[in-house]
């Protein structure tokens, strides 16, 4: 074997045919696939933007505020989520609530996006279970510092991923980037 | 007048349009068969009013981004020589295509058009030639460009293409002992005839050995890994670190041409050219004595068909190559080149002079 391996030739032409074993396997399946059977694949890629893995359910992606069932947010603005986040990424302004048993409500609830470190402790924090980590939604980018910044209504509008891993709302765009 | 001029142009323009498209759809087929080996699918998201074509626009996308680059220069870099390389480098690529014969002698309304751009009686020798000059575009891309990185890159392509050219040019020898020419259609025909009666004498069958030191010195001629020490992506960045734009890309053209015509030289000399198995100029004629008569306008097409499928052939092994084998050190390239195919190659001659000597004794 040694002097085998020395001659080099042979363990090149076994090289050869493992790689081109792939080849032709993969070929014939992308020519069934291409003659209608779906079952068929020639390739382990997933086509990202247009085809997605669903996403593990502890994935902690972008924040959404959870509503009440009037539609207002569930946040008593109580700033636990605030004073335990490592990245002070959080800003909220505290306003009266009209109904006296809840105190409070954000007037403003702003994530800056480009701080938060997604270590999820806001989430653990919140008495009112108003904050979750769970819309799936992973592509947020900007060009400015301020896109980043995520406000309260743009939050409110995240509904949870879906049941196939999907997210089930729009990505949400800062005013000042056009898409 | 004017015809034989048009004749000898349209001869011309079909291998000069065949080794270029080629080239460029090799950039394609690179993409596209590497992505296939490794089960993924490859570049497909170039597309043109959402047609993507599988990738096919990749290829163009890549000229349009590389003629709209900044076309840089080093300050310190020789003027002249930094302009020239990657033309000679292009050039002496697609002009070794020309005395390499893709069909037999065609002959329509009284005239005799031999399928070959040029008509060569030492036409070996000049693909040879033009392969070995194609290494002084490198050298000089190398040397003008005022880096040590380049210039070590211009060192070794100037070191792989002695040891590889060398191996070549004896295991072409061999070949030529064969059949008995230096015209490149001469041993096209010779590989025409049957041994024993059934087995087409092509190259490959009575030069098994020059066949695999031909092909192995000639991958290494085209700079691609495995032999890709000029350009050693890992180490140096090779000879061509400060071309940008579209000369950097006809550097890489080159390599692509280069493997057009290695694959074509050995499609001509070791896998019958355009010869197609048990076709002679008046139709098939079977081992077993069965013959099927075909008019003279369709067997040429049909030779011209088995070289081009035949260059196809090789040139999928070819890249087949590149995207298994890891790359040599530049050591073990001397050593395979100098230690491994040369001595091989001689010995090769020596054979077969031994074998011509026997045979044509008994």
């Amino acid at each position: 074997m040694r002097l085998l391996q020395r001659f080099y030739l042979v363990e090149v032409v076994s090289g050869l045919a493992l790689t081109a074993a792939h080849f032709f396997r993969n070929m014939g399946a992308h020519a069934r696939r291409a003659l209608g059977q779906r079952s068929a694949s020639g390739a382990v890629t997933i086509q990202y933007p247009e085809e997605r893995r669903p996403y593990s359910p502890r994935l902690r992606s972008l924040h959404r505020l959870v509503r009440r069932e009037d539609g207002s947010p569930r946040c008593v603005a109580c700033m636990m989520c605030e004073t335990v986040c490592p990245a002070h990424c959080i800003y909220i302004v505290a306003d009266e609530h009209p109904n006296p048993d809840i105190e409070k409500v954000p007037r403003r609830f702003d994530i800056d996006l480009g701080k938060c470190v997604f270590c999820g402790y806001c989430v653990e924090a919140c008495p009112e279970d108003a904050i979750r980590m769970d819309t799936g939604i992973l592509e947020f980018s900007s060009y400015t510092r301020a896109g980043m910044v995520y406000t309260k209504e743009m939050l409110l509008a995240l509904e949870p991923v879906g049941p196939d891993g999907r997210p089930r709302s729009p990505i949400p765009i800062p005013a000042d980037r056009t898409p | 007048m004017i015809a034989d001029l048009g004749i000898a142009f349209g001869r011309v323009a079909f291998v000069m349009m065949f080794v270029l498209n080629l080239g460029g759809i090799l950039t394609w087929v690179e993409r596209k068969q590497s992505a296939i080996m490794q089960d993924r699918i490859g570049a497909n998201r170039a597309s043109i009013f959402g047609l993507r074509l599988l990738g096919l626009f990749h290829p163009l996308a890549d000229a349009i981004k590389m003629l709209t680059k900044e076309d840089f220069r080093p300050a310190r870099a020789d003027r002249f020589l930094f302009g020239l390389a990657p033309f000679v480098s292009v050039f002496f690529a697609l002009v070794a295509f020309a005395s390499i014969p893709f069909g037999d002698t065609l002959r329509v309304a009284g005239r005799e058009i031999p399928l070959q751009a040029v008509t060569l009686n030492v036409g070996i020798l000049y693909v040879f030639a033009m392969l070995s000059l194609g290494v002084y575009g490198v050298m000089m891309a190398g040397w003008s460009s005022a880096n040590n990185y380049a210039l070590l890159g211009g060192q070794r392509a100037a070191a792989l293409m002695i040891s590889a050219e060398i191996a070549i040019g004896a295991s072409i020898m061999g070949v030529v002992m064969v059949y008995g020419s230096l015209d490149m259609m001469d041993i096209v025909r010779g590989q025409g005839t049957l041994l024993w009666g059934w087995l087409p004498a092509w190259g490959i069958v009575t030069q098994p050995l020059a066949f695999v030191l031909f092909l192995t010195a000639g991958i290494a001629a085209t700079k691609r890994i495995p032999f890709d020490m000029p350009e050693g992506e890992s180490e140096i960045i090779g000879y061509f670190v400060e071309y940008s734009g579209m000369k950097f890309g006809m550097f890489a053209m080159a390599d692509f041409l280069e493997t057009v015509v290695i694959a074509g030289m050995t499609t001509s000399l070791f896998l019958g050219g355009w010869q197609v198995p048990y076709l002679a100029a008046e139709g098939f004629r079977f081992p077993g004595g069965a013959a099927w008569a075909l008019p003279h306008l369709v067997v040429v097409p049909l030779q011209v068909g088995a070289f081009v499928g035949k260059v196809c052939a090789v040139i999928f092994f070819m890249m087949l190559v590149r995207w298994t084998l890891p790359r040599f050190r530049y050591d073990q390239a001397m050593r395979l080149g100098w230690l491994g195919l040369f001595p091989l190659s001689v010995l090769n001659i020596v054979l077969t002079g031994l074998l011509l000597l026997a045979w044509g004794a008994a």
